[in-house]
């Protein structure tokens, strides 16, 4: 152990005001210094669908019911749901005590309005809301769903955790859903401090002291969630090197999502947790734009698929370690119940000879495979890269365009041929929550002009999602379908699944109680 | 001299305009969408549409300019576009951090690179000179983040003398506010150091070979009076003028310092709006440093008269 000069400074500092000192000492034993894994550019987690925001929103708002461990959706502020014998109508009750920060009770009409405002945004509700006739307040602690035909995805696009439904008060819930919100009053354990935002700098939270946590343990983000921090305050630092510093240093306590080269140099330090947090891996993503050569050629997707092994693109990413990625090749998260990999051969020839082979075969013609890849997003261009290189020692005619995230995002809205600013294929990450299910599986969708980017047409893949919407509550029935997805989204090749990485997090030894959840939250969590 | 001073404010009137017009044309002109950002990736084309609307970005160029022209002739220079935040005060909670790195930078770089120029030059051909023209090339070749990581590493890391990154208020404290700027003023200075050091050497040299020198040496004056009473008065315009213009270099240099050592400051929030392309505080910003570098621009110009008398306006 070595003692530095500010080491010897604070001691003799502490010897003559030691009073003091202890004082803010316990103060800051109450204060979890967080490096976030972005900055904190917006309050309205119904505005924009970004992952920080929803992280904010998880410590101040709080949901009817939420996801446990183990993905099963459980009460959190409802006290519990009643379903109508002909299953046509829910009610839902809420728990006794439940209040908004500005010392408002939380009461079923907030509930009305916030369930409205974030429907419109909601892709998974979306599909649900044209079955809901109307939803009502009974009195301040009931509400009731009154539904066209029986729903029993209900509650599970209540309670999930892509894009969680979270309770405001009405009047701020009634603002335009395509309007950005001015106020963060929520009720959940954590108030936002407005005052101390500092975007791209600072935010802070302080402890909820009215808050009324459930009493089971927490499981996931169902349980209780029990506020032990007085505060909260996340630092944004953008220079991963600086990150790894700060929390070796102990001037920060907690890092969302260190970056892969730098584990080994946390993982050195003995006053320093790196462990996997998050319950979901991060996939990997390749899209092809099936409306420009080449690739609207599904045999010249196939044939690049060929050609990939999802190892160097996880090893790019992740690292040697093969704990800390895995294979995956079907479009279902793995180790979920619809995960399966029928159909999925393709993905396992992993042969550029045989690659190059059906690439004559398709008819290559020499066409030109613009790639875009974001330079600000070290994961994603990893993998853009990979499928670069492969593509390259396939013989296509390739050009890497690198640019940032922010011009990719309207480059890919593009339609046009890649002599006219189009583009062929880019990459992207998703959550593995995100992929598990046929009604929120973003690039499963095939359904034309209205499909993500790519704009994949094949209605089969419609059809089939719609029927596992209908049926895929009964588990054999939903399985079966997902298997026919599984297939058809490989026999098309519109997007190649590339595996999943884990993201760990790192923490100093001095913070107790972090637990495994689908999303990062503080509540649960105390410093010692 | 008023006269002129009220001159040269009134002409930065069309310089602003000037600047205000290319920045908003280059914005214009640039790719990216704020609105497909703020979407995500599970908006449909609708939505993005919607919130580009809401955000005024689908009217036309001119009807942009003018209303962001008009908001800036009533004192408001908009409201950033992700955080629903007034411009105004976003710039005014970032000020304080780059003014503080800029000061300190300033003052370390001139009060050690001046007195290094003027050895050079008193001392040229020696050992003492090529060290520091060394220095300089040293100074201007290695990137401010290899500096910035390297000094983190000795003086943070394993000496455990200086903070690794952060930004204390100076109202906080002078010591906390210094033991957070040092290290990045370092860093930010190596580069500015170089380029005034360079400039006072050889204008001394110059100075140093004039007649009124020689003139004073053969009265007898002592080295130390001819060094900074009668040589270094007289190359003053010059390093003065190099100082001014190194304040874009610092400006520049503040994005990248801001950014190694996580300071709040001003570069990182034109970085920050840049990649989202949050229009209303990168014009903002961009305004502000404009403004800042006229302003500069006229005190050297009236520094000039205090150091040469022959200069008048």
């Amino acid at each position: 152990m070595t003692l530095g000069r500010r080491g010897v400074l604070a001691g003799a500092a502490a010897s003559v005001a030691a009073p003091r000192v202890v004082g803010a000492q316990s103060a800051a034993s109450r204060t979890l210094r967080v490096i976030p894994q972005a900055n904190l550019t917006s309050v309205d987690p119904v505005w924009t669908t970004a992952v920080v925001t929803r992280n904010h929103a998880f410590l101040i708002y709080d949901q009817l019911c939420a996801q446990d461990a183990s993905g099963a959706i459980r009460p959190q502020m409802a006290e519990g749901w009643a379903v109508s014998d002909d299953q046509l109508a829910w009610t839902f009750t809420l728990r006794e005590g439940l209040a908004f920060h500005d010392g408002e009770p939380v009461r079923a009409r907030d509930c009305v309005a916030s369930i409205n405002r974030w429907a419109r945004r909601d892709p998974f509700m979306q599909v649900l809301w044209p079955n809901v006739a109307e939803i009502i307040a009974l009195d301040d602690r009931r509400f009731r769903f009154r539904l066209h035909r029986p729903t029993p995805l209900l509650t599970l696009a209540l309670g999930q955790t892509q894009f969680p439904c979270f309770i405001m008060p009405e009047r701020i819930a009634q603002t335009d859903a395509f309007q950005q919100i001015r106020e963060t009053v929520g009720s959940g354990p954590f108030r936002f401090i407005p005052g101390e935002w500092n975007p791209g700098q600072k935010a802070v939270w302080a402890r909820n002291e009215r808050y009324v946590p459930r009493q089971e343990p927490v499981d996931g983000l169902a349980g209780g969630r029990v506020p032990r921090l007085d505060r909260i305050e996340w630092t944004i630092i953008v220079d991963s090197a600086t990150s790894a510093n700060a929390i070796n240093q102990g001037e920060q306590d907690y890092w969302e999502y260190p970056l892969h080269d730098l584990l080994p140099l946390l993982r050195r330090n003995r006053q320093v947790v790196v462990e996997q947090r998050l319950q979901d891996g991060t996939y990997g993503i390749a899209r092809f734009n099936t409306l420009q050569p080449p690739f609207n050629n599904p045999a010249i997707r196939r044939a690049v698929a060929m050609a990939v092994d999802q190892r160097d693109y996880l090893r790019a990413v992740a690292g040697n370690d093969q704990a800390g990625w895995g294979v995956c090749e079907g479009v279902f998260t793995c180790d979920t119940p619809l995960a399966n990999t029928a159909g999925s051969e393709i993905l396992q020839t992993r042969s550029i000879e045989r690659a190059r082979a059906a690439l004559r075969e398709a008819g290559y013609n020499n066409e030109k495979v613009v790639l875009i890849t974001p330079g600000d997003y070290p994961q994603i261009n990893a993998l853009s890269l990979v499928t670069a290189d492969i593509m390259t020692r396939m013989g296509m005619n390739v050009e890497v365009i690198s640019t940032d995230w922010g011009t990719l995002v309207q480059r890919r809205a593009s339609r046009e041929p890649v002599e006219r600013g189009g583009w062929s294929i880019i990459h992207t990450t998703a959550s593995g929550q995100s992929l598990a299910l046929p009604v929120f599986h973003l690039f499963l969708r095939a359904n034309g002009p209205n499909a993500w980017f790519g704009w994949p047409n094949v209605p089969e893949v419609e059809q089939l999602r719609g029927e596992w919407v209908e049926k895929g509550a009964d588990a054999a029935e939903g399985r079966r379908i997902a298997q026919a997805l599984n297939a058809a989204a490989m026999r098309e090749m519109y997007y190649m699944p590339l595996g999943y990485y884990w993201q760990p997090s790192a923490w100093r030894r001095n913070i107790q109680g972090v637990f495994r959840a689908p999303a990062t939250v503080f509540w649960n969590i105390s410093k010692t | 001299m008023w006269a002129y001073i009220v001159r040269r404010v009134l002409a930065t009137i069309p310089v602003m305009a000037v600047v205000a017009l290319f920045v908003f044309s280059l914005l214009y002109l640039a790719p990216g969408d704020p609105a497909a950002v703020i979407a995500g990736d599970q908006a449909t084309p609708d939505d993005v549409e919607r919130i580009r609307a809401s955000l005024g970005l689908d009217r036309p160029y001119l009807v942009r300019f003018g209303a962001w022209v008009w908001d800036i002739l009533h004192g408001d220079l908009g409201t950033s576009i992700f955080t629903n935040l007034p411009v105004s005060h976003m710039i005014a909670q970032r000020i304080e951090p780059t003014l503080s790195l800029m000061v300190v930078t300033l003052i370390l770089a001139v009060s050690i690179a001046v007195p290094m120029g003027v050895v050079a030059a008193w001392k040229q051909g020696t050992s003492i000179d090529r060290a520091v023209m060394a220095f300089a090339v040293l100074g201007f070749s290695v990137p401010v983040f290899v500096v910035g990581y390297l000094l983190a590493f000795v003086f943070a890391l394993e000496l455990d003398w200086l903070p690794v990154q952060g930004y204390t208020p100076f109202r906080e404290g002078f010591i906390p506010w210094m033991e957070n700027l040092i290290l990045p003023a370092v860093a930010l200075g190596g580069v500015y150091i170089a380029l005034i050091a360079r400039i006072t050497r050889a204008t001394m040299l110059e100075v140093l070979s004039q007649d009124y020198i020689r003139t004073a040496r053969a009265k007898g004056a002592g080295q130390r009076s001819i060094l900074f009473l009668h040589a270094l008065k007289n190359a003053a315009v010059p390093i003065v003028t190099i100082i001014g213009i190194g304040i874009a270099l610092l400006i520049g240099g503040a994005v990248v310092t801001e950014s190694v050592f996580a300071i709040p400051g001003l570069g990182r929030l034109t970085v920050d709006a840049i990649l989202r392309r949050d229009y209303p505080v990168i014009q903002g910003v961009v305004l502000l440093f404009s403004f800042v570098y006229v302003l500069v621009n006229l005190l050297i110009d009236l520094l000039y008269t205090l150091f040469d008398p022959r200069i008048r306006y």
